[in-house]
Formats: structure tokens, sequence, C-alpha cells
């Protein structure tokens, strides 16, 4: 076990230094990175001292090595709009992201695993059908959409939640629910397949063969079978959740992450932007390690390779 | 020796998602078993031996339905039973080993877990008491340390392993019938020979009725009373296993007698069978097996044999036959 | 199954294919409107998109109180008609979405070919920055390149290019390993193809059913990606009437009720994902049984 742990550390951290590696390159070689550097409006002069200050006249190997260094020193930069560290700006709208993604990983399991179950039990019946046209709209329908409709009914029609902002329990439930109604349907159709697969297997027909009530073949055999595969997606799905939430969070001016990198966008804040992707990319690199070893706690096959 | 399983006329078709396609899996199967007897059934897969099994137990994938027949276990109709009754005879009084041992144990749950649910389900025993069970059946199956191995997993395990274990469950509620679907084709030749004893020993030790699926007939040689051939989803021949390896009345079963090759026998050609077993949504008509029977007549292609007698206790689906008679 | 793969399909396979049940005619009717809607813009629109009449602002579609037959599905906060920009819309959802599609399917499959191909280093350094890229959110990883360089219509291709050709080029690559190994490949090398050669004729044909799956399902991704980018004001620039940015102008209206300018737009672009993600569902499962996983 250890070894596997060690050698999923070794990809991760290959996929860190490929990732520093294509944010750096994509900055340096589509167009002058000291324009993006530099705030808006700025001098030649404010231009010629981002050059020097960053050594954009060095080879590009040295500049790679001052990058990587100033990341690694946890240096991300100013904000050209609040005037702080970009680091310490992600880290204070992070909370309102992970609470934000939390609600609506509740919402998402809490609708896609009994309607998996339920459709993949019976196969090809009513339910299932339903669960299909259910995980079509859910994949079809942009989340910020959702959310739009969702203000307009329930703050503009109804009055009963507010449309925006954050502070009390009633404003995450719409912004909740937008995030979380896409990844509704993908926790669907994984609990439906995986569901499918487990039943359809020797062990379950094991179970069956024993005389198990159905209900103990279903909730205990299969279902614990049929978790693996949603829950490793659901843990990596609560790290996106944080990082493709931006639309959501502009549509209700929800304070994390998201709409943070929506505002680097619109005040031209390039080094938001910049650290915003890369702690973005870092944090699925990292859940992905973690649920890997998780992985190997929770399935015994795993747990005893040595 | 009293009758304890009576099939009758037993069919069970598989539909295709718009019914359009209706395959005859099993096709008017009948037979019947003594208590502690053996009847092997042999077939080339596809012939409709597993479904067979299943349909006994009533656990078809969703596409089969029975369509005819009875089964009557211990004088009762298992067909007419409601579903929760049924449950309770599952496990309890009839049990099956899965072609697949390596497949057949939950990845995610202890041995003694395992070994111990139908104990617990069937005969409400505690926890404890259970794993008390489970470990003496585990030593039953001649497990090495089953004290240590109840905590392990079946990943764990080697295949003859798990295998054994498969077979401690079956018999962990004492049935009075254990179904055996070909549980020996996946383990080394070594490990079939032991696992072969294991299952004659636990027969004899609790008088078991068995049924044994396979296709390796030196297997039903070795192991049953009876035997019983199908085709294509029928019983083409049945009787006591002298009187079929000595003179089969059907040229299928003589054809799958010669296709075993035989020891200190260097002149006598291995036979196999021309021709491929037929399509079961599409069978020919007739009798199913008239393409590729070396003795077939003009009366094969027009109409399906019935079951006829042969001599004591033995049966044919064949027109042949019915000349010796 | 496996033997008529190999084969590669025959064209009669193939329109066996489509003429079997189950065939989606509503989404593939509804993909065909949306493009003669797209190409014929310009001549079935009442008014100009891009321009309004201060005067004419938030009329409501005609069936409501206040609403006129001159705007029939209303106006906006600038008075423009929402019919030609939704029509116009479509225009710009199709290019760009199909543009897109086939870019990154272009580069994907070919990367794809290469890498699962000539193996070695190749494979490994196209496989690294694929799985990178993938481990990138693909909305913020298209938000930040469209922060470097700009919004424009040929930027977003290019964008969304850039960002979802790593999806093909996973699948391609699995597909072409498995290619490698079947008889007829290893005949043609022994009958000395260039590697080149053997490329194009022998594996590229074998991989385009995946290929054309993918892209189909790839639509939808894209088109909603298209619509997010410019809601958020990194996509088509403004005027340009792209449903993405229809809505983000009709969050504007949405508090004093003007239903019609968010519901609208959305619908379009529903209309459009779904019908391109049952036509590639069904495409999936008649062309290429083993991306059903996918």
């Amino acid at each position: 076990m250890r070894r596997f742990i060690l050698r999923r550390l070794g990809f991760a951290v290959v996929s860190l230094f490929l990732l520093s590696v294509t944010i750096f390159f994509f900055v340096r070689v589509t167009g002058d990175p000291a324009v993006l550097l530099v705030e808006p409006g700025a001098s030649q002069a404010d231009l010629d001292a981002i050059r020097q200050q960053f050594g954009l006249d060095q080879p590009l190997p040295v500049q790679y090595g001052s990058f990587i260094a100033h990341l690694a020193r946890g240096d991300f930069g100013q904000s050209f709009y609040y005037r702080t560290d970009v680091l310490e700006l992600y880290l204070s709208r992070l909370p309102a992201s992970l609470l934000l993604a939390t609600v609506a990983m509740v919402f998402s399991l809490v609708i896609g695993l009994p309607t998996g179950i339920v459709a993949a039990v019976r196969v090809n019946g009513w339910w299932d059908s339903a669960g299909k046209i259910f995980a079509l709209l859910g994949l079809s329908m942009p989340s910020f959409w959702v959310g739009l409709l969702m203000i307009l009914f329930f703050s503009v029609y109804l009055g009963w939640l507010p449309s925006s902002g954050s502070g009390t329990l009633l404003h995450v439930l719409m912004p909740a629910f937008a995030l979380g109604w896409y990844f509704a349907a993908a926790h669907m159709r994984l609990t439906r397949s995986s569901m499918l697969e487990v039943l359809g297997s020797e062990y379950v027909k094991l179970a069956r063969l024993k005389g198990l009530p159905e209900a103990l073949v279903i909730g205990k055999h299969a279902f614990k079978n049929a978790l693996i595969p949603v829950l490793t997606l659901a843990g990596i799905n609560l790290v996106l959740m944080v990082n493709v939430a931006v639309v959501v969070e502009t549509v209700f001016a929800w304070p994390g992450v998201g709409r943070l990198l929506y505002e680097g966008i619109a005040f031209r804040d390039f080094p938001v932007v910049q650290a915003t992707v890369l702690l973005g990319g870092a944090m699925i690199v990292t859940v992905n390690l973690i649920v890997d070893v998780l992985y190997a706690v929770i399935d015994p096959r795993i747990r005893y390779e040595r | 020796m009293s009758l304890l399983l009576d099939v009758r006329g037993l069919s069970t078709h598989y539909v295709s998602a718009r019914g359009t396609r209706v395959t005859r899996a099993v096709d008017q199967v009948s037979f019947a078993l003594e208590e502690g007897e053996t009847l092997g059934i042999v077939g080339e897969s596809g012939s409709g031996k597993t479904t067979l099994a299943l349909s006994l137990l009533r656990l078809l994938p969703p596409a089969a339905r029975i369509v005819a027949g009875e089964v009557r276990f211990e004088g009762d109709d298992l067909l007419r039973k409601p579903a929760a009754e049924m449950r309770r005879i599952r496990g309890k009084r009839i049990a099956m080993i899965l072609q697949d041992p390596m497949a057949s144990l939950n990845p995610l749950f202890t041995i003694g877990d395992q070994v111990a649910e139908p104990i617990r389900i069937h005969e409400g025993a505690g926890r404890r008491g259970a794993w008390v069970r489970a470990r003496e059946l585990l030593r039953a199956v001649r497990i090495s340390a089953p004290e240590l191995r109840v905590r392990e997993y079946p990943h764990q395990m080697s295949g003859g392993m798990r295998q054994r274990i498969v077979g401690a469950i079956a018999i962990s509620c004492e049935p009075r019938l254990l179904i055996a679907d070909e549980p020996t084709t996946s383990l080394d030749v070594t490990i079939q020979a032991q696992y072969l004893n294991l299952l004659r020993d636990l027969q004899r030790a609790h008088h078991l009725a068995m049924i044994f699926i396979t296709h390796n007939l030196g297997i039903v040689a070795k192991m049953c009373d009876r035997v019983a051939v199908m085709y294509a989803g029928r019983m083409v021949e049945g009787g006591p296993i002298r009187k079929i390896f000595n003179a089969p009345a059907h040229p299928y079963t003589k054809a799958l007698l010669e296709s075993i090759p035989r020891l200190g026998d260097g002149r006598a050609r291995l036979t196999a069978i021309d021709g491929q077993p037929p399509d079961p949504a599409n069978p020919p008509a007739g009798c199913a097996f008239h393409p590729r029977c070396p003795r077939v007549m003009d009366h094969c292609r027009q109409e399906a044999p019935p079951e006829l007698v042969v001599g004591e206790s033995q049966t044919a689906r064949c027109w042949l036959a019915a000349d010796r008679r | 199954m496996n033997g008529s793969r190999a084969a590669g399909l025959t064209l009669a396979w193939r329109f066996a294919a489509f003429r079997s049940e189950g065939f989606p005619l509503l989404p593939t009717l509804i993909l065909l409107t949306l493009a003669l809607v797209a190409i014929f813009a310009n001549v079935i629109t009442p008014y100009n998109p891009e321009i309004g009449s201060l005067g004419d602002r938030f009329h409501p579609p005609v069936w409501q109180a206040g609403g006129s037959a001159e705007h029939l599905l209303g106006t906006d906060h600038l008075g423009r008609d929402v019919l030609s920009r939704l029509i116009f819309g479509a225009r710009v959802s199709m290019v760009v979405g199909f543009t897109a599609v086939i870019v990154a399917g272009l580069l994907g499959t070919g990367l794809g070919i290469v890498s699962g191909y000539l193996g070695g280093w190749v494979d490994q350094l196209i496989m690294r920055i694929t799985d990178t890229w993938l481990a990138l959110p693909a909305l913020t990883f298209a938000i930040f390149l469209a922060a470097i360089v700009g919004p424009s219509e040929m930027n977003i291709v290019i964008i969304l290019a850039a960002v979802y050709w790593t999806r093909y080029a996973r699948v391609i690559r699995g597909e072409v390993l498995s290619l490698k190994e079947r008889d007829f490949v290893r005949l043609a090398i022994v009958a000395g193809c260039s590697k080149r050669t053997i490329m194009r004729r022998h594996i590229l044909p074998n991989v385009l059913n995946s290929a054309i799956v993918l892209a189909t399902l790839m639509l939808g991704v894209v088109i909603v990606t298209e619509a997010s980018l410019s809601f958020l004001g990194v996509g088509v620039p403004p005027p340009k009437p792209a449903w993405g940015l229809m809505l983000a102008d009709g969050k504007k209206g949405l508090m004093a009720g003007y239903w019609w300018l968010t519901v609208l737009p959305g619908c379009c672009i529903v209309l459009m994902v779904l019908a391109a993600n049952l036509l590639g569902d069904w495409l999936r499962v008649k062309l290429d049984p083993q991306l059903r996983q996918l």
C-alpha cells in the first residue's frame, strides 16, 4: 500500500509540474506577458519596469525558474484591484465556495443516489425512463440558466428566496441547487450504471441464492459495491464544483472563488485570474491523489496490495 | 428412498425487449430426483443447462419467463409458491454453487460474514452463534486455520479455497438439494479432483441430493447416479449412468461419448461433432439435432420426436428409439 | 462485431444502422431546423439584431398584455427584437459550436493516433499533457485563455479547441492501442507500409466512428461552454447576438420580471444541446458500442 501511495504521489507531482508549465507557456507565448502583468492603462515606463521585475528579457527556462520560485513561496502576485496578496484573497473566498459546493453536493447525492438505484432496480421500467429524461435534462440545461429560472420563480414571482448575496441559509439554497443540478444528473447516471453492473454480478446472484430478502441484496451486497465509483466521482466533483461555480456564483453574486475569477476578468486583474486557475488545477490534482489513497483504504483488494 | 424433486414439462423462454423474438431456452423438460441421488446434466454451452437450474430456483434474469410445467419439491409445486416462501427455500432447502468461484464472493465483506449470512437469515442465529457455525463449516470444507480465515477477504484466497468457501455457504443450512453449475471449470485439474471428492463426501455426510451441471462426461461418470443430456433446450436422453454410457440411444449422446479421449486406445480417432449447435432463437424444424446427425432420416426434418421410453428408466427423444422399440 | 470493425464498417452496414429502429428523428429535425435558420438568418429575420430603438424597450411577447405583432417575442433592454437576435444567435452557436468541435476533433484525433501508434516518448509527452489539461476544469481553463487572448468569435473557437482536444486524444489513443495489435495492421507492417501510410490508411478509418460519436457528444458541451463564456463577457463580444450574451443582458430585466429575456435564449440553448446529446447517444450505441461507458 505504501508503494501504491508513493506512486500516486509521483504522478501528482508530475501533473503539478506540467500544470505550471502550461500556465507559464500560455502567458508567455500568446503575446506580450508584460501587457497582462501591468494594470490596464499603464505607461511604457511601467511596462519596462515589469519586464525588468519579472525578467521577461531573460531566456524562457530562467523565467520559468523564477516563476516557480515565486509560486513555491506562495507568492502569486498582487491583485491590481484589491491591492492585496492574491493568495490571501483566494483563501478568504475559499470558505464560501466550499460551503456552496458542500450544499450542492448534498443536493446532488440526495437526488442522484436514490433515483439511480431505483432506475437500476427497475431497469427499462417507468422509473428508469423518467430517470433517463431527468439525466438528459440535467446534462443539457446550463447550470446558470437553471439559476436564472429559479431567481425568476422563487425570488421575483414568489418572493420566497433572496435573489443574490450571502449570509443566511436561505441565500445558499438556490445557487447550491443550480450548481448541484448538473452533478445530480451525473451522479444518477453513474449510480445507475454502476448498480446495473453490480446487480449482474455473480456475488449478487449468490446473495439471492442464499435466500436473502431483496432489500438486503440491494442495500447491502449491491449498494456498497456500487457506491465505490460514485463516491470517487463525488469526491472529485466536490472540488470541481468549487472550480466550475464561476457562472453560478456570478448569477447569485455569491462571494466565492468563482466570483473572484469573474471579478478578475471584469477588472482585467490578471494575477487573480492566473492564481485562480493555478490553484484550481492544483486542487483537482490533489483531490485525485486523495481519492486514490481513500480508494486503497475502502477497498480491501488495494489495501492489502504490497 | 423417496422422491425429492419431480420436474414435469418445464419450459422457460427468453423474450427479447420488444417481444418479437422468443428463445426456447428450456423446452418441455421432465425429470425426477430421489433423495440422496445425483443427477448429471450434460450438454454444450447454450443448451439450456444453467437456465434450467435457475428456473428451479426461480432466479431467472428479467428477460426469461417460465411458461409451462411444474417443479414439485418435497411435494409442493415451487412455481406456485409466493415469492417470500420461495425465498425461504433458497439457501435453506435448495442451495446452488455458481460457475465462477472467483466472482461468487462479495469482495467487500469478510469470509465469515458471507458464510454466516444464510444461517442468520434462515435460522435467526445471532452474530456470534452464526460465526461459530461459519468456522465449523470452513473446517468441514477443509479450510485450514478457519478462525483466522473468517476475518479475511475473498481476494486473499486462492481459487480453490474460494470455491470451497462457496461450498460451505451452500451447505450452511443443511439443504436437501444442492445444484452445482459447472463448479470446477475454472479450477486447476488437481484442485478439481479434490473439490469433487469434497462434494461427494459432503453429499454422503448430509444425505444430499445433487444436480451436477457439466459438459465433462468424465466428471459425470465419477459423480453421478443418473444422467440427462440436453440439446437446444430439450432433454434428449436420460437414464441411469451405466445404461447411457454403455448403450446410448440418441446419436448426440453417442457423439458426446465418442468425443472423450481414452487412454490406451491409441488407434481410436477422437471424433468431434460436425457442425455448430443451433441458434437457440431460431432452431431447425423437426428434431433440433438433425442438421448434425449422422443418422438423420426424412422424418427427423419434419417432426420433433417425443420422449420415448427406451429401456428400464431410460428415455430418449429420437425417432431411432421408436424403431428400436 | 469485432470482425466487422476490424475491416472497417461497410457502407451497407452503416446504412442499415441508420435505417433501424430508434432513430432520433426529432433531435435530427431540431438540429437541421436550427442549421437552416442559421444559414438563412438574414433572410428570415424581421429586424436588424444589433440595432434597436430605445423607445421600444422591454416589449413583452405578442401573446402577453402590452405585446404587439411587430415584435413577436418582445424586445430587450435596448429595444432590439428578441426573435431576430435568437435567430442570429443560432448562427453564432452553430458556427462556433461546429467549428470548435471539428478543430478540436482534428487536433485530438490526429494527436491521439500519433500518440497511440508511435508510443515511446511521443506518447508519454502527449499523454502527460492530456492528463494535465484534463485535470483543469474546462470552464476555468477556457476563461483563463480568454483572458489572455481577448474576446472574439475566432478566439472562442481556438480556445474551445485548445480546451477540448484532449478528450478526443485520450479516447482515440486507447482505440489505437488495441487496433495496433490487430492482424490487419500487423499485415500492413509486414507488407512494408510506412508508419504514415498505416496511420492514414489503416488506423484512421477505424477510429473515425469514435471520433464522430465524440464530436456529436462534444457539441452540446462546447455550446454550453460558449454560452457560459459569453455570459461572463469573455466570449462572443457584444453587440453580436449570442445566446449566452442575451442571457447576460436578460439579467438586467430579471428582477423586473421580464421573463422572456431569460427564458427564451435558455430554451434555445437547451433545445440545441438536448438535440445534440440525443443524437450523440444514439450514434454512440449504433456506431461504437465500446464507447457506451463514456
